[in-house]
């Protein structure tokens, strides 16, 4: 693992102009992702955390799509690359595998046919040889009958094998960079555990990997760093312990709050974060939050700054309340969470 | 696969033999026709009781009306049916319009398949923009058109305040290649319109869904060019109604549906002849015109179902 950042996304914000006014999905994020490493990105939907993810690869780019800030990779800048350019990395550096495994993969074309398309699309080579990786990719992440497999179609194939078919696909150029966009939401548990392990392979292999998801199980399984996205904004950022056990925004701890535990008693009702996640277009002013945190106190109505504000360099936040009365106010009914009723 | 030809084989029959049966009972029970007109017809109007009962006698309308169906169909299916309203064979008068009606239909379906296709595409890359309005309004204006009426006007216009065209009438492709060509330019143009129009508007609706698959924004990621993105994932996929719904147009057209624009530019096809055939109310063409198109239209109909099962491998035939 060396020290220089492999991506670095500087101060992004994404806007779309729609009929109801402009929308602002990401509004300032900043982070950085180092070879070697899972960054996980969590958030409830809305929260701009797939937006942000999809921008890096240039595919939320359209005609009412407005953005500033930078994402650097390599010598590359990818807000404003040139489409051709974006072309480039796409598939062979920075690849990326999308929630629902049934709708993104193309029903008309092979499965296989479909993986040497993208291997063509970089590499200069035969289709003899194209098809021979795929078969290869197809034992690396598990299809059984690789050989016969990559003749069937999308719709021949399960929900589990059609993801680790686009796992293969994804890294069918080692690419360095692997983006997973809810890889799991659409699966069962099972399935969801062995594309987790998929996952770990390929970071054993060669790639950072960006996980975008809002299942914080698969977080602490595979994570390294995690950044918590909130209303379009970085709400904290840290180790996965220092998220897990020492989380210090109010959002954070609704999360690990609402999380069912195997080791204690059946609560009478699920916990939840009271309140709906902010509309993008008429965000609330200063902490996006504030609507719904029980904490919320007068010096919410400005925006905090993300800051490391207990001397841990890696672990910032956007939560202005005192860490001391943090560590108190973070414990429901002996667990960390959010308080059930907003007062 | 055979199962699935046999089946479509026998329906197919069923539907013709339907269809003529439908067609000879309406015949019987429209005002004017049924053998009391047809007898009126062939004898004609100035004929006394004598004549009359001898044409029932012969053309045998003093049978109950199954056994004359049966011997109409007979007639039909050796080619032997005759018109009542003159003496013709109605198996030489259909062979005899089939050239035309067949140069028109063909020629109009490639120009329009093609157009149709290349405004659909365009408009669906260019949504919202000025060229997807203009597309649009081009595309109203053709469906909004009546054949009849463009058929007229450009006859008006063309072939007679300016004599840019002939006025009508078809030229064997065996005598003079051009002025067949020649001939077929406005009659096609005609024809083409309304289904530009249509297919366009198909297709950028088609196109425009496709683009916001899932698969379609994977193929981007993928780092494939533009261009093989919309050859290979977009348009392989949102072309697939389309191929249905030409296949059905198609085997109506060129069944006799182009009735209008034959009338129109007086290209004596199939399609004409079964328009003047209902005029007069005379059952035998009318039969025999009926079912001829039926049977493209059936015929074309199970081609497209067949079609669609290769397209799409999400389809099985045999279900």
């Amino acid at each position: 693992m060396s020290d220089a950042p492999l991506l670095t996304v500087s101060d992004l914000h994404v806007t779309f102009a729609t009929e109801d006014g402009t929308l602002r999905a990401v509004d300032g994020v900043s982070w950085e992702l180092r070879e070697g490493e899972v960054l996980a990105i969590v958030g409830e939907s809305g929260s701009g955390k797939s937006v942000s993810a999809q921008t890096i690869m240039g595919l939320t780019r359209g005609s009412n799509a407005r953005f500033e800030g930078e994402i650097h990779y390599g010598d590359h800048e990818l807000v404003g690359a040139s489409d051709a350019e974006l072309r480039k990395l796409r598939g062979s550096e920075i690849a990326m595998i999308f929630q629902d495994p049934m709708t993104s993969l193309n029903p008309v074309y092979r499965v296989g046919s479909q993986i040497a398309e993208q291997i063509r699309a970089h590499d200069d080579v035969s289709k003899a040889e194209a098809r021979e990786r795929t078969i290869e990719l197809f034992k690396e992440v598990g299809i059984p009958n690789p050989q016969e497999r990559i003749d069937n179609y999308p719709h021949e194939f399960s929900g589990g094998m059609r993801q680790r078919a686009m796992i293969a696909m994804a890294m069918a150029n080692e690419p360095k960079i692997l983006i997973a966009d809810e890889p799991t939401t659409a699966l069962d548990v099972t399935i969801q555990a062995q594309i987790v392990q998929i996952l770990r392979n390929v970071r054993e292999r060669l790639s950072s990997v960006i996980l975008i998801t809002h299942d914080l199980g698969v977080v602490a399984e595979i994570a390294d760093r995690v950044l918590v996205m909130y209303g379009g904004r970085v709400v904290e950022e840290g180790t996965l312990d220092d998220i897990f056990y020492d989380p210090q925004h109010p959002y954070t701890w609704g999360l690990l709050g609402s999380l069912t535990r195997l080791d204690e008693d059946r609560p009478d009702r699920l916990p939840s974060i009271a309140g709906m996640p902010p509309s993008l277009l008429a965000r609330p002013h200063g902490c996006a939050f504030r609507p719904r945190c029980p904490h919320a106190i007068d010096r919410c109505l400005e925006i905090p700054e993300l800051e490391s504000r207990i001397g841990v360099p890696g672990h910032l936040d956007r939560c202005c309340l005192e860490p001391e009365s943090k560590r108190a106010l973070r414990v429901v009914h002996g667990r960390i969470g959010l308080e059930a009723e907003v007062s | 696969m055979l199962r699935f030809t046999v089946r479509r084989l026998i329906s197919m029959v069923f539907i013709l033999f339907a269809i003529s049966v439908i067609t000879f009972m309406i015949f019987n029970v429209v005002p004017g026709g049924g053998s009391e007109g047809a007898t009126l017809r062939i004898a004609g109007r100035a004929s006394n009781e004598v004549t009359r009962a001898q044409v029932k006698k012969d053309y045998g309308f003093d049978q109950p009306v199954y056994v004359q169906y049966v011997r109409m169909m007979q007639k039909t299916l050796s080619c032997e049916l005759v018109s009542y309203s003159n003496q013709t064979n109605v198996c030489e008068e259909i062979k005899r319009g089939i050239p035309a009606t067949f140069s028109l239909v063909i020629g109009a379906a490639i120009i329009w398949v093609f157009f149709g296709v290349l405004f659909g595409v365009i408009s669906a890359m260019k949504a919202g923009k000025f060229t997807d309005h203009f597309l649009t309004g081009m595309a109203m204006v053709g469906i909004s058109l009546p054949v009849f009426w463009l058929g007229a006007m450009l006859l008006y216009y063309l072939t007679f305040k300016i004599e840019l065209f002939p006025p009508g009438g078809y030229e064997k492709f065996s005598d003079d290649p051009w002025q067949w060509f020649y001939h077929l330019i406005l009659p096609w143009f005609t024809l083409s319109v309304l289904s530009i129009g249509f297919y366009s508007r198909l297709l950028r609706s088609n196109v425009l869904d496709t683009e916001s698959e899932d698969y379609v924004r994977t193929a981007r990621a993928k780092g494939l060019s533009e261009h093989r993105v919309l050859s290979r994932h977009v348009l392989r996929n949102a072309l697939i109604p389309i191929i249905t719904l030409f296949g059905l147009d198609f085997g109506a057209a060129l069944g006799g549906g182009a009735i209008l624009t034959e009338t129109v530019f007086g290209l004596q096809g199939v399609g004409q002849y079964a328009a003047s055939s209902v005029g007069s109310l005379d059952l035998p063409p009318v039969l025999a015109t009926t079912l001829f198109a039926s049977f493209f239209i059936v015929l074309l109909s199970a081609i497209v179902d067949i079609a669609y099962a290769f397209l799409d491998p999400r389809i099985r035939l045999e279900a």
